[in-house]
Parts: structure tokens; sequence; C-alpha cells
């Protein structure tokens, strides 16, 4: 089992035909995910690949049944993709792209959130299931093994480092999945540690987050308050000045709020083993579960 | 994207909000010009530069009279500001902005930033006008007045009644901000603000309420739908390496250590920061190279680092969509064209690793590879020592 895909997830790709849409629809074709459908507006009736390609999501999900979308789309363009996905019926919305203004998110979310969708991102690397050999996104997927560990991020590369370290140390993954660095996400800590508390094949959790915001904070205390799973955590960002935005748009002190030490103090109290450094993150968690 | 208060002033009276009169200039002259146009008796000079705390570090000037006005321009003008805000080093003065004297009553706070939290647009007054909102947040919180306001359906009319009961704004004052209020949220909402914050807003003995001071900062994400907000960049207030960085797509923030790094990725580069510092090193810089680098990208980050002088460099790539061996061919082309002349430790893992690690060892650069973060980190730091 994994959270939110397996292997019988069937996505569509919206911006299939675009630099980075159609490298990745590839790789998620050579992982083994069911990548059943492209939209590009005006490209209705081509095919990528064996994949074929519609106008309009509606027309995707009425002809192949998908029920995932993966989004590749420019910024200025996602929120519409993200709502024609959600008008079309699809249940997981993968967006990808980075810089998405965060008042489009502000208007998308509630009406995602209406249609009981579950929308991951935007800018994030994506979700992998490994067992069920289904990727949604681009996360490397050399690196993943099918396991019994949870990774839930904010960050895109950090998330490949702590699989990569996991993987070397013999422990597979569940499901592995980014959430995004934006202010304004789509999915947030708690849920994706609700989804691994009650997916009987995650046994432990590694949770990554960074400065900015109070997301870490409210996801420690309800590690202390709902989870019986282990759980460790990695914070990026004990030496980012206070006021900067660190590449991601959330990742910013601002006010003395949202600092790493803070953060880290918070998971500490809650129970919550922190890695000094992300070289840590994997021995970290082999330590807390005993392997 | 920050703007000026001049320019914060200009986009929020479009939307109704009330602003004192003025004018900027760029010479003492024209200063004067400006305070003559005017008329009144009483003027304030203001050092426009993309810092708070202006007053504190001197770059407020009240003037009684048209000489003193032009005096007061020709100090600020070409003067380097010093502010709580700008560091040690401050801001140079290019131009100041000519404002009517107000008769002030009462000194008040307002802003509207985004919660994360919640997922809603607040809506902040103080009536602590004039002080660092911070330091108020600190010490009496309880003298912040909040209002959440929905996206969906925006600023509501109760919301302004709110405030004005928190403010204890009446009569004329009251009847102000229910112009006041909206156009500061319609200017917050139509132009993808970040922020929007009137410090001091103030009542004047004649109950009229205006923002003395504006900061308004914009979504960067959002620019290209507000090509007039964007014409509003001032590359001159801005640090030169980090505006022809963001010219070229890169993230890049100027430190104070001297451990040049260069990292794909947002959370990885600020976590290969924090690993020089756990072993002992002071990283220079934050670069994120971005999820698409090309060659010629990893030059142009390989230039801007290496022009801060750093004492060693530290590639650390985990590649996804970026793939090792086109960094690989970045890092040796940028290599040889500028000279490099400082150790560099070079960390390749993920897509098309060891067709990178091959790129690099044939180059016959002087390259220290290693495997891990910890090895980078200590190899880097071990570098950056002469050792």
């Amino acid at each position: 089992m994994s959270i939110y895909v397996g292997e019988n997830t069937r996505v569509v790709v919206q911006g299939i035909t675009g630099g980075a849409g159609s490298y990745h629809a590839h790789q998620m074709v050579a992982y083994g995910t069911k990548v059943v459908a492209g939209v590009t507006p005006g490209k209705g009736g081509t095919k990528l690949d064996e994949v074929p390609v519609f106008d309009s999501v509606r027309k995707a999900v009425a002809e192949t049944g998908a029920d995932a979308s993966c989004i590749f789309v420019p910024a200025p363009y996602c929120k519409d993709s993200i709502l024609e996905a959600v008008d079309a019926g699809v249940k997981t919305v993968v967006c990808i792209t980075e810089g998405v203004p965060v008042l489009d998110m502000l208007a998308v979310k509630p009406l995602v959130d209406r249609a009981g969708v579950r929308l991951i991102g935007p800018n994030c690397p994506g979700i992998i299931s490994p067992k069920g050999r289904c990727k949604i996104g681009i996360l490397p997927a050399s690196i993943h093994r099918p396991g019994s560990i949870g990774v839930v991020s904010r960050s895109g590369t950090l998330t490949y480092e702590a699989v990569a370290q996991l993987t070397d140390l013999g422990l597979g993954q569940s499901t592995a999945i980014g959430i995004g660095g934006d202010p304004v996400a789509g999915t947030g800590f708690i849920e994706v540690l609700q989804a691994f508390q009650d997916d009987p094949e995650t046994e432990a959790v590694v949770m990554i987050g960074e400065i900015g915001g109070a997301a870490e904070e409210k996801a420690a205390a309800f590690v202390k308050a709902c989870m019986t799973k282990p759980v460790v955590a990695f914070i990026a960002g004990r030496t980012a000045p206070p006021g900067r935005r660190m590449g991601h748009a959330g990742a910013i002190i601002s006010g003395g709020e949202g600092t790493a030490e803070s953060k880290i103090r918070c998971l500490g109290e809650n129970g919550i083993d922190v890695a000094q450094t992300p070289a840590d993150i994997g021995a970290t968690l082999a330590k807390r579960i005993g392997r | 994207m920050k703007i000026h208060e001049y320019q914060a002033k200009g986009v929020l009276s479009s939307f109704g909000v009330a602003v004192p009169r003025g004018g900027l200039a760029t010479t003492p002259d024209q200063a004067r010009k400006v305070a003559e146009g005017l008329g009144g008796s009483v003027w304030v000079v203001k050092a426009q530069v993309h810092a708070g705390g202006r007053g504190k570090g001197g770059g407020i000037k009240v003037c009684r009279s048209l000489d003193e006005v032009r005096d007061k321009a020709h100090d600020l003008i070409g003067m380097t500001l010093v502010t709580p805000q700008t560091g040690p080093e401050g801001k140079l003065v290019r131009r100041v902005y000519v404002e009517e004297g107000l008769a002030i009553a009462r000194e008040l706070y307002v802003a509207l930033v985004l919660d994360r939290e919640t997922r809603k647009i607040v809506l902040m007054a103080s009536t602590e006008g004039g002080m660092e909102i911070e330091e108020v947040a600190a010490r009496t919180p309880e003298r912040i007045h909040k209002e959440y306001i929905d996206y969906a359906v925006g600023l509501q009319p109760f919301h302004v009644r709110n405030v004005c009961a928190a403010l204890g704004l009446t009569g004329v004052a009251s009847r102000r901000a229910a112009t006041f209020l909206p156009g500061m949220y319609r200017a917050f909402a139509e132009r993808d603000a970040t922020l929007v914050e009137i410090n001091p807003l103030v009542v004047t003995t004649d109950g009229d309420l205006l923002a003395l001071d504006a900061k308004v900062n914009f979504d960067d994400n959002a620019l290209f739908r507000h090509p007039v907000i964007e014409a509003m960049r001032d590359t001159d207030e801005e640090d030169p390496l980090e505006v022809r960085a963001s010219a070229h797509g890169l993230n890049y923030i100027k430190l104070s250590g001297d451990i040049g790094n260069l990292v794909n990725g947002a959370g990885l580069a600020m976590a290969t920061m924090d690993t020089i510092q756990h072993f002992g090193g002071a990283p220079a810089n934050f670069l994120d190279v971005g999820g698409s680098a090309d060659r010629e990208r990893v030059k142009t980050a390989f230039e801007i680092i290496l022009s801060d002088h750093p004492k060693a460099i530290l590639v650390n790539i985990f590649g996804g969509i970026m793939k090792c061996d086109v960094i690989a061919e970045g890092v040796v082309a940028a290599a040889r064209d500028v000279g490099l002349n400082v150790p560099l430790v070079v960390r390749l893992q993920g897509t098309n690793r060891d067709a990178g690690r091959e790129i690099l060892a044939k180059s016959g650069l002087r390259i220290t590879p290693v495997e891990t973060m910890r090895e980078a980190a200590e190899a880097v730091v071990r570098a950056s020592r002469g050792e």
C-alpha cells in the first residue's frame, strides 16, 4: 500500500507537449506509471510516444478514465489548469510548476477542498509509490526502493537526498511526497502524516521542513497528539538570514518567526528526533527504529 | 518586489487611499520648487531608499522654510543612509520625496498581509503607530487587532467597523476609514501585493485619515500581469550580483562567509549552507541554480560566486530534472573560461551521476570529488583553510 497513489492510478499529464512535460511523461511511463493521456489545448488528436493527447482534461478523462493529473504548464496558467482538472472530476492533482502567484492559490485552494480533490504542490517534485511503480512528477526514480518508510518534504532535491540515504541503508519507501515550498500549498504536513499513520505498510516517517511559516510546529503537535508511528525530521535553513526569501516563496524568516532553531526545538519537545545535518537523516531514522 | 515610498503612495492613491500631497526631487532646487508648489509653512523631506527605520537614521527632515527644504534635500541627496534595516553599509540616497506637513492628532498602524496558516488575508490594526510592529507584537500583542478576510469575498463593511472600534475612530475619521481601508485592500488584492503597511496612519486635527508612510511589496511571481508595477523596480536598491543572478534565473543571496556554493534546489542549498557551518565553515552565498540549468547558466553562477572572492567553492548537485553530466560540463567550461583559482569540491548524485563524474575526472582540473554531503562539507571547509 501507499498513500494517495498506487498501481491503479491513471494519470493525465497537462502540458504534455512542452519541454518538461514531454520529458517527464516519458520518464513516468518508463518507471511504470499508467500515463493514459496528455492534454495540450490545440494539440488534440496527436500522440506523444504512445500516449494520446487531448484538447481538454474533460475529454481526456471521458476517453481514458484518468483519475489523477500531473501539471507542467507555465505558472501563469496553473490556476486554470488546476481548476480544469477539478472540473473534469480528477481526484488527485499534482502541480509541479514553480512560481504560481500566491493569490491564485488562495483562490484555488477552497474550490479544490470543496470538490474533495487532493492537490499536491505547486512548486513540488511530486509523489512516488515504489511498490506500485507509480511516479507522478519529477523525482529521480532510480534512488527509490519499495519499503515501509514514508517521506514527506517541503523541498525537492533535499527529498532525494533523504531517500537516497534511506535506500543506501536498506530502508525502502512506502511513499515519498514533496508538498512544495510555496506559502499556500494544496496538501500540508498534517494531512500527509495522518495518511501515513493510517497506511498499514508505513512503519515510520521522515519529515523534512524548512524555515518560514509554522507548518512544522503544527505538524509536531499533531505527531505528539495523534501518531503512534515514529517520526524523525530535518529542518533546513539554520544559516538563512532573516527577511530574505531563500529560493522557495515560502522560505522566509519574518518578524523573528519561522526560524530553524524554533522549529527544531519544537519538534524535539514533541518527541521527534531531528537530524543535526542533512547527512544524518537516514542514520537518524535507522537509529530511531532500531535498524 | 519592493518599491519606494513615493511609488507605494502612488499605487495606493490610485485606489482611493488618502495620502499627503507631495512630489519627488532629485536635486535640492527641485525639492524647493516642489515645496513651493505645495504651499503651506511646514514640509517634510524624506529620503527614498528601500529600507525602513529612515527616521531613526536621520533620513526624514521636517522643514519650516523653503530654503530649509533645499538645504535638507542637499544634505540627504547623495548621502549614505544607515538605518536599523540597511546594515552598517547603508544605502545611497538618490532622490527625496517632499510632502506637505500635517497637523497630526494621532498615529496609528494598519497593514495587510497573507496569513499562511488560515489562508486568509489578515488586516492588522494597532493604536501603536510609528512603532516597529514586531516590537509591539513581542511586547504587547493584545494591542494588535486582527481581522481575517476571505479572499473569495474580500473585505466587508463589518471588518471596517471592527477596525474603527479597535482604533477608536469615530465621526469624520470613521467615515474616511470606510474609503481608506477598502482602497488598501483592493490595492493588495488587485495588484498581487504581499504586504501593504501604513505606519503611521495619521488622524489629523481635522479628523482626516492619511497614510503618512507606506510600504508595499509585491509577489514576484505575479509581476507578469502587472507591467506597470514591474516597471517600478529600482535595481539600484538591490545588490548588483543579485540583480545579475535573477536576470539569469538564478536564486542567489550574498552572505558574509568565505565558502562559495552552487547547489540545485532551494532546500538542498539551505541544507548545504547549514552543513558547511556545522563543520566550522562560513557560507559566502546561497545559490540555487534551479531545476533546468544549462551549461551557460552554470557558468554564470560560477562567475557570480567568484566575483565575491571565496576561499573555496562547493558544488552540490542531486540530479533529478537536472542531469549531472550537464552540470559537469558547465563546471568544466566555467573553470576554464573564468580561470578558476580556488579549490573546488564537487559532489554529484542522481541522474547521470557517473557520466558527470567522468567528465570532471577527464578535465584535468584540480577538483576534489566527494560522495556524501558530510564529506563535501568537511572537504570544502578544510580547503577554505588552505589545508
